[in-house]
C-alpha cells in the first residue's frame, strides 16, 4: 500500500530526528515491561518461598500470622506445640516427613532457628530448589550451626568462627548465651528467601543453651557448662512450628482437618501456598502504584512522540500539497499521520522489547548469583503483548492531533505551497 | 493556453478551482464537460487524480522518494491513470529519457538533482497516465531563460505526444508567444 511505503520512507528520511524519539518511547517501555517483569518475578519468588512443604503446623493463631513468623521469620509466636503432641502427630501415616522449627532467639538481628538435619533434606524453595552449601555440611554435633547466605556475607563469617546466640529477638542484646558457643559448620548457598537471614541450629543446641534459664531470665548460681549439659537430657519439650509433606498432596485437606480438630492443644494447619496468595493479595497496592508509575512514564513518552510529529507539521506543509495535487485525498493525510505515529510506537515497542530481553539476559546470572533469586528469562507472552496493543492504541489517540491539524490544513492550503 | 496575471490576480484561486480543491461561491464550473459543483469533496479529489497533471513553481518532488517513485506516485492514486500508464517503470523510464535525464539521474537522490532537472522531473509525473489536462503554476520561474526555453519545448512536445492540453499559469508576458490561447486575468478580473 503506498501510504505505508510513503510513511516508511518519510520517516526513513527523518531517521536521525527521530532516533531520540523511538528512543524514548523504547526506554518507556522498557521501563513498563521490566515493572511488569519484576512484578511478576517477586510473586513468583514471594509464592515459592516455601514449596514442596505441603502444611505448616503451629499453635492457633492467624493463618498469615503463623506464615510469618515460621518462613518469613517475622513477628513471633503467640504459643508453642508440645514436642508429644508433635510426635503423635507425626506419626500419622498419610506424613511422609515433618521439620521440627523451634523460634524464639537471635544473633546480632537475625532470626535463630533451632531445627534437625531433615530442614536440609526436605526443605524447598523456588522451583522444588534444595538448600545446598556454599561450604562445609549440615551440622551434627549440639554446638554447631549452619549459616544462611546473608548471615555469613554481612558478618563476615567463615568455617570455624564461634558465635554466641542471645536470647530474645530484641536487636539490643544483653542477655548472651555466651557460655555456650556455636562453631560454624556450614554456610548455605542464597535462595533469595528469608533462609538467606537466618541462623539455623539443632533443637538440642537450642535446649541445651536455656537449660540453665527459666521464664527468660539465667538463674543466678545455677551455671552448667557447655560439657555438662551435653550429659543432660536434650529432648526439647516444646517446639514452635512444624513442617509437613505427605505422601499424597490430595490428603492435605483430610490432615489439615485432623490438625485442627486435635484435642490436646488447640493447632492450627495452615497450606502455605494458600496462605501466601492471600499474603500478597494483601500486598496489591504496591503493584498498583508500580503500574501506575510506569503507564505515566510510557504516557511521557508518547506525548514526546507527539511533541516531535507536531514541531514537523510545518516543515511537512509542501509534502501535503504535492500528494495533494497527485491526487491524495486529505483523509490520505490524516491516514499518514496515524500510520507515521503507529510506526514509530511499534518500532520503539521492539526495541524497548529487545532491551528488556538483553537487559534480563544480562542481569539474570548476576542475580541469581548475588541475590539467589531465580529470574525467569524474559520472552515476550501475552500480557506484554496485550501491553504493547494498549500502548500502540494510545499512540493512535495521540496521533489524531497532528493528523486532524494536517487534514484541516490541506484542506485550506489546497495545492498552495506555504513556507 | 497560457494565463497570464500579476500576483494577486487570482491565478492561484483559478487553478484551485480547476483543480477541485475549492469550488466556486457562485456560478458554474465545468472542467472537461464534469460539473465540478455536482462533485463531493472525495468526487473531486479522485477527479483531480484521475484528470490532472500539476506543476508547480519548484520543490515538486518528495525527497525521500526515489525519481521514479515520484514519477510514478499519481499512478497510486488513481486507478485511471495506472490503466493508462502500462507497465509503470517503463512508461516513467521512457519518459524521463524523452525529457533528457539520463538512467543515471533516474537513480540519485532527488536533492542532488539541479532545479531544472527536478522541474522536468515533475513533468514527467504530470504526464504520467496521460492525464487530459496538466496544469503548471509557474514552473520556470526557478530556471535561468536557456534552461526555460528547452523546458518548454520539451513539455510541449511531450504534452503534444500523448494529447494533454496544458494550462500554463504565469506573470511573465513573454511565454505568451510559445501558446495557442492567452487569456489575460487583469483584464478578465480587473481588480
Amino acid at each position: 500500500m503506498i501510504l505505508l511505503k510513503l510513511t516508511l520512507l518519510s520517516l526513513w528520511n527523518r531517521r536521525a530526528s527521530l532516533l531520540l524519539t523511538i528512543l524514548a518511547i523504547a526506554i518507556s517501555i522498557t521501563l513498563l515491561l521490566s515493572v511488569e517483569y519484576i512484578r511478576k518475578e517477586a510473586k513468583a519468588s514471594f509464592l515459592s518461598t516455601i514449596s514442596g512443604t505441603d502444611l505448616v503446623v503451629g499453635a492457633r493463631s492467624g493463618s498469615v500470622q503463623l506464615l510469618l513468623y515460621s518462613v518469613f521469620r517475622i513477628g513471633n509466636a503467640t504459643n508453642n506445640i508440645s514436642w508429644k503432641s508433635y510426635q503423635e502427630l507425626a506419626a500419622n501415616p498419610l506424613i511422609e516427613w515433618t521439620v521440627p522449627l523451634s523460634l524464639g532467639d537471635s544473633h546480632k538481628g537475625f532470626r535463630v532457628l533451632g531445627t534437625n538435619q531433615d530442614y536440609f533434606r526436605y526443605y524447598r524453595f523456588g522451583d522444588k530448589h534444595t538448600l545446598e552449601f556454599a561450604q562445609g555440611q549440615t551440622f551434627s554435633g549440639v554446638f554447631e550451626t549452619v549459616l544462611g547466605a546473608e548471615v555469613a556475607r554481612k558478618l563476615g563469617y567463615k568455617l570455624g568462627d564461634k558465635i554466641v546466640i542471645a536470647h530474645g529477638t530484641s536487636k539490643v542484646n544483653t542477655a548472651l548465651h555466651a557460655d555456650k558457643p556455636f562453631t560454624v559448620i556450614g554456610i548455605l548457598k542464597p535462595t533469595g528467601t528469608p533462609l538467606d537471614r537466618t541462623v539455623h541450629i539443632t533443637l538440642e543446641g537450642l535446649e541445651a543453651v536455656h537449660l540453665d534459664w527459666v521464664a527468660g531470665t539465667k538463674i543466678n548460681g545455677y551455671n552448667l557448662s557447655a560439657e555438662a549439659v551435653l550429659k543432660k537430657n536434650l529432648q526439647p519439650k516444646l517446639i514452635t512450628a512444624f513442617l509437613v509433606g505427605l505422601q499424597s498432596r490430595a490428603a492435605a485437606f483430610r490432615v489439615q482437618r485432623e490438625i485442627n480438630d486435635y484435642k490436646r492443644e488447640p493447632l492450627l494447619a495452615i497450606l502455605p501456598g494458600v496462605t501466601l496468595a492471600d499474603l500478597w493479595q494483601a500486598l496489591g497496592l504496591f503493584e498498583t502504584v508500580l503500574r501506575m508509575i510506569s503507564g505515566l512514564v510510557v504516557v511521557a513518552g508518547l506525548v514526546g512522540m507527539l511533541t516531535t510529529v507536531l514541531s514537523t507539521l510545518n516543515e511537512r506543509r509542501r509534502e501535503m500539497a504535492i500528494l495533494r495535487a497527485v491526487g491524495a485525498h486529505p483523509r490520505h493525510i490524516l491516514l499518514l499521520f496515524i500510520l507515521e505515529a503507529l510506526v514509530l510506537t511499534l518500532v520503539g515497542c521492539l526495541i524497548g522489547m529487545m532491551f528488556m530481553f538483553a537487559l534480563v539476559y544480562l542481569a539474570r546470572p548476576w542475580v541469581i548469583a548475588e541475590y539467589g533469586f531465580y529470574l525467569r528469562t524474559w520472552l515476550p507472552d501475552l500480557s506484554s503483548l496485550s501491553l504493547v496493543a494498549i500502548v500502540a492504541s494510545l499512540a493512535l489517540v495521540l496521533s489524531l492531533l497532528p493528523g486532524t491539524i494536517a487534514y484541516r490544513r490541506s484542506l485550506q492550503d489546497g495545492l498552495t505551497i506555504r513556507t | 493556453m497560457f494565463i497570464r496575471g500579476s500576483s494577486g490576480s487570482g491565478k492561484t484561486t483559478l487553478l484551485n478551482l480547476l483543480a477541485g480543491i475549492l469550488t466556486p461561491s457562485s456560478g458554474q464550473l465545468r472542467v472537461l464537460e464534469q460539473d465540478m459543483n455536482q462533485l463531493s469533496n472525495v468526487a473531486r479529489d479522485r477527479f483531480r487524480a484521475d484528470h490532472l497533471g500539476i506543476i508547480f513553481q519548484q520543490f515538486n518532488l518528495l525527497p525521500y522518494l526515489s525519481v521514479l517513485d515520484n514519477v510514478t506516485l499519481p499512478c497510486e492514486f488513481s486507478k485511471r491513470r495506472r490503466e493508462q500508464s502500462g507497465e509503470l517503470n517503463a512508461t516513467a523510464t521512457r519518459l524521463l529519457e524523452d525529457l533528457g535525464l539520463t538512467n543515471a539521474m533516474t537513480t540519485t537522490s532527488i536533492t542532488q538533482l539541479s532545479v531544472g532537472q527536478q522541474q522536468r522531473v515533475a513533468v514527467a509525473r504530470a504526464l504520467m497516465g496521460k492525464p487530459e489536462l496538466i496544469i503548471a503554476d509557474e514552473p520556470t520561474s526557478a530556471l535561468d531563460t536557456d534552461t526555460r526555453d528547452s523546458f518548454l519545448d520539451l513539455l510541449f512536445s511531450e504534452a503534444e505526444a500523448q494529447g494533454s492540453t496544458i494550462i500554463f499559469v504565469s506573470h511573465d508576458h513573454q511565454l505568451a508567444c510559445h501558446f495557442s490561447r492567452t487569456l489575460d486575468l487583469q483584464r478578465v478580473n480587473p481588480v
